[in-house]
């Protein structure tokens, strides 16, 4: 019965999703005030009706229904309750349904918290919201039924993947959806700005708390999914430039991208088209992971069980939305250029090179993701594009960005003093230029590539304090006038300097742990010892765990340095009877200055000796840093995100235009 | 003529667009490895018998000098579908009188005398791989996996898996009597 009203309640939000689509942006068009205020009540009654089929989805995992297939085949009897409740986005089906529960809870949250934008402006945004939730709900409904029953019922259920098994990966894709879906936010904005014909720096101000709150969310995504990957997936790595991590880090960069051109837009008016087409072009590349992922067209360690049918719609789907923003861009932007205008060395010019080098960065990442597919469709040749590629194209993009992340907030709008700004950065460069030197000189020539980024990280992290100790005048004027101005200073202008931070800090865990990592693989009996970075550790044996679905062979490592004891670390192999598949588990050691990292394996060969384990140690140096920056990242987007500035303020300025302006054309 | 650059992005999406919808052939597998040693020689290896089995071990002399259509399957004791793949050659060899040879994978002699004992032997030729040398010259991706191999010695077709259920063995048989009907014909010719 339960599972049956779910699939009601999400029929019913299929037709008021088709409500939505048609009334409040017919009503702006005619100037009808009840058409468009109709938005409020359906995009309410959305959240509740999707909000209820996923409860109902949720309660069919709790109670193990195996008469739903989805239930039957994503999880299991013996499985903890909090494994069940995150099967129920475990699988295609499930996931969807989430998207969905997000997709419309961004709409209400429009309609909730943008009393402030125009009624046409809003009314329209949430017609375009609501075709894409028609579109995902369609889709759920025509293809990918959650509530499909099984009969005759199985006895019990096949279990999730026991890889999936991990409070990491349980918190990830509601966050990566919640980046993903709320980029849908900025996109129908500007699809309503496109059909209005008008696009100014309120709208921009408006569309910006959605980006930052997109891109916060899927920061803390993208870096908890490579956190996961880091101790669970028992690699030792943190990135792997695998298609399905490509298509969240594409839209992220992008979204950067729009983040940066959407305050020219806000402050000056200019770049009004493009910031509109990252707009368009960052919801498109969420839309295009989405279908990556859940379609098979790639090869990936993620990917979904596959149906073509899905597929082809999904296609449909992508086709309608990106074709067709895209179409109305072409038609309706050339019209919406001008702005101000700017000296090749200002605010602006600065944020117009870091644009161009996030969307060239973009276009490698994409290019490389699809260019197997490419290849396989004209030649037949079949190829895999990994790190090399990657690492060649995109570091030597990313470099310049972030010596420039370090120039440009000191960088004034219109007009910049290039000579002026060179006299204040004098001695950040020396510093940098000298620990660099001094890093080399310590590694004995080393890459040379990790020291010079290095030095532009090290770069990053001094000019952005700099700036920020410039503006509250630290150390320049008595403490208690600096802690004044620290108040009164924008949040937003903090939110910068943290992210800015935040990635320079980043930059070291990414350079260390990719240039200066060790690693030992050796075949290991009890008593055998092996040494890493200054470490010993002795392999003592390996004793067999129950745990409450796995039993796992737990190795014991006693890890000394110099004759004294650092640690004893416990990496395991774990079997899963249900799915008969096996995980590792590693061991970390973490510090601050690098992490060593342990994991144990069955032998591979039958050559080796009764009882030999594989044992695999790595040594990364300063890899802590990637998450501590990937934290400021996410603490410098909320900070900016509370600025009020954002919620009160400049909106009501053009509250006095009328709220019913016909297109500009 | 600046109105035409803001058709761009359309253009190159819908140019995605097509080869997304190429890639999404319900036939094509993205995870599918064609085999680097279609229609090249076998690669050099010679293999020595299995101990205390009694059939000869074999190589590439033996492949190149055959004078007929040759199936090369590696197998092992230790391999579960292996079991269940046995009786399908079994069959096969018996029906269509093929020559078999088997490669055996990483496997110890008392082991495999004891399974070919157990479920008889189709095979003409064992060679016994124990350090898969073998396997890493043939660019095997598992156990088992079946050649075709032409009577001059080139590598025809590669089945990756066991040949289990009607339409593996479908596939599988027209294979080879395409290379049959090709040997055939070539001989004709001559």
């Amino acid at each position: 019965m339960i599972p049956e009203i779910g699939q009601f309640a999400l029929a019913l939000a299929l037709v008021l999703a088709l409500v939505q689509s048609v009334l409040p942006i017919v009503g702006a068009a005619r100037g009808n005030k009840l058409w468009m205020q109709s938005a409020w009540a359906t995009s309410l009654g959305l959240v509740l009706f999707v909000g209820t089929a996923f409860a109902a989805l949720i309660r069919s995992f709790i109670v193990s229904d195996f008469t739903v297939a989805n239930v039957a085949e994503n999880s299991n009897s013996l499985q903890p309750l909090f494994f069940k409740i995150a099967a129920a986005w475990g699988s295609h089906e499930g996931s969807l349904v989430l998207w969905v529960l997000i997709l419309t809870i961004f709409g209400l949250s429009v309609s909730l918290f943008g009393t402030n934008i125009p009624a046409a402006l809003r009314a329209r945004t949430l017609s375009v919201q609501a075709w894409i939730v028609v579109g995902f709900l369609s889709f759920l409904l025509l293809t990918s039924n959650p509530f499909d029953r099984l009969i005759p019922p199985p006895a019990d259920g096949s279990d999730l993947n026991p890889l999936l098994q991990d409070i990491g990966i349980i918190i990830h894709p509601p966050l990566l959806y919640l980046g993903y879906v709320g980029f849908s936010i900025v996109f129908s904005f500007a699809v309503a700005a496109l059909i209005e014909g008008r696009v100014d720096e309120a709208w921009a101000r408006w569309v910006r708390p959605w980006t930052l709150a997109a891109w916060t969310s899927l920061t803390a995504g993208i870096a908890l999914g490579s956190w996961w990957a880091y101790y669970e997936l028992g690699w030792g790595g943190w990135w792997f430039w695998d298609p399905v991590e490509n298509v969240s880090f594409m839209p992220w960069l992008l979204g950067t991208a729009l983040l940066h051109s959407a305050i020219v837009t806000e402050k000056r008016g200019a770049f009004k088209s493009w910031t509109i087409l990252l707009a368009i072009l960052t919801f498109s590349l969420s839309l295009l992971g989405t279908f990556i992922v859940r379609s098979g067209i790639l090869t990936s360690v993620h990917a979904f069980a596959v149906d073509p049918a899905r597929g082809i719609y999904m296609l449909g789907l992508l086709a309608i939305a990106i074709g067709g923003s895209l179409a109305l861009y072409a038609w309706r932007a050339p019209d919406m250029e001008g702005g101000g205008l700017f000296a090749p060395i200002s605010r602006e010019a600065g944020l117009l090179i870091n644009n161009i080098l996030l969307t060239v960065a973009t276009g490698i990442v994409l290019f490389g993701t699809l260019y197997p597919l490419f290849l396989e469709a004209v030649t037949g040749d079949k190829i895999s594009v990994g790190a090399p590629f990657f690492n060649a194209g995109f570091i030597p993009v990313m470099l310049p960005l972030v010596l420039l992340t370090g120039i440009g907030p000191f960088l004034s709008w219109k007009r910049a003093d290039l000579m002026g700004v060179g006299q204040r950065l004098k001695a950040i460069a020396v510093v940098s230029t000298l620990i660099a030197l001094g890093i080399w000189y310590l590694t004995t020539g080393g890459p040379a590539l990790a020291i010079l980024a290095l030095g532009i990280a090290v770069w990053l992290l001094l000019t952005t304090l700099k700036e920020w100790g410039l503006r509250i005048k630290l150390f320049k004027a008595p403490f208690a006038e600096s802690l004044r101005r620290l108040r009164s200073l924008p949040r937003a202008s903090h939110g910068m300097t943290l992210a800015h931070a935040g990635l320079a800090i980043a930059m070291f865990g990414f350079i260390g742990s990719s240039a200066w990592k060790t690693e030992q693989i050796v075949f290991v009996t009890p008593g055998v010892s092996v040494s890493i970075a200054g470490f010993d550790v002795t392999f003592e044996g390996t004793q067999r765990v129950q745990g409450p679905n796995y039993v796992a062979d737990r190795g014991t490592l006693t890890v000394t340095r110099d004759g004294a004891p650092v640690t004893t670390m416990y990496p395991e192999r774990r079997f899963y009877p249900v799915t008969r598949t096996g995980t590792t588990e590693s061991a970390i050691r973490e510090t601050l200055a690098g992490d060593l990292y342990a994991t144990i394996s069955v032998p591979a060969s039958d050559g080796a000796a009764e009882r030999a384990w594989t044992l695999r140690i790595l040594y990364e140096p300063l890899v802590s840093f990637i998450w501590i920056g990937a934290t400021m990242l996410l603490l410098g987007g909320l900070m900016s995100l509370s600025d009020r500035r954002l919620r009160v303020g400049a909106p009501r300025r053009k509250a006095r235009a009328p709220a019913n302006a016909t297109p500009a054309e | 003529m600046k109105r035409i650059l803001f058709f761009l992005p359309v253009l190159l999406v819908v140019l995605t667009g097509g080869f997304l919808l190429w890639g999404l052939d319900a036939d094509r597998n993205p995870s599918a490895i064609p085999s680097v040693l279609i229609s090249q020689p076998v690669p050099q290896f010679d293999l020595p018998p299995v101990e205390g089995l009694g059939l000869p071990g074999f190589g590439s002399v033996e492949l190149e000098q055959a004078g007929e259509v040759v199936l090369v399957n590696v197998f092992a004791s230790w391999c579960v579908p292996c079991r269940a793949e046995h009786a399908v050659l079994t069959r096969m060899v018996r029906e269509t009188g093929v020559v078999l040879m088997g490669l055996n994978y990483k496997d110890k002699p008392a082991d495999i005398t004891a399974w070919l004992d157990n479920l008889g032997n189709p095979y003409d030729r064992v060679g016994s791989d124990l350090d898969g040398r073998a396997g890493i010259e043939w660019g095997i991706s598992g156990v088992p996996e079946t050649f075709i191999i032409g009577a001059d010695g080139l590598v025809l077709y590669r089945y990756v898996g066991p040949i289990i259920g009607p339409k593996a063995e479908a596939e599988f048989l027209t294979a080879l009597e395409q290379a049959q009907q090709a040997q055939a014909e070539a001989e004709a010719g001559v």
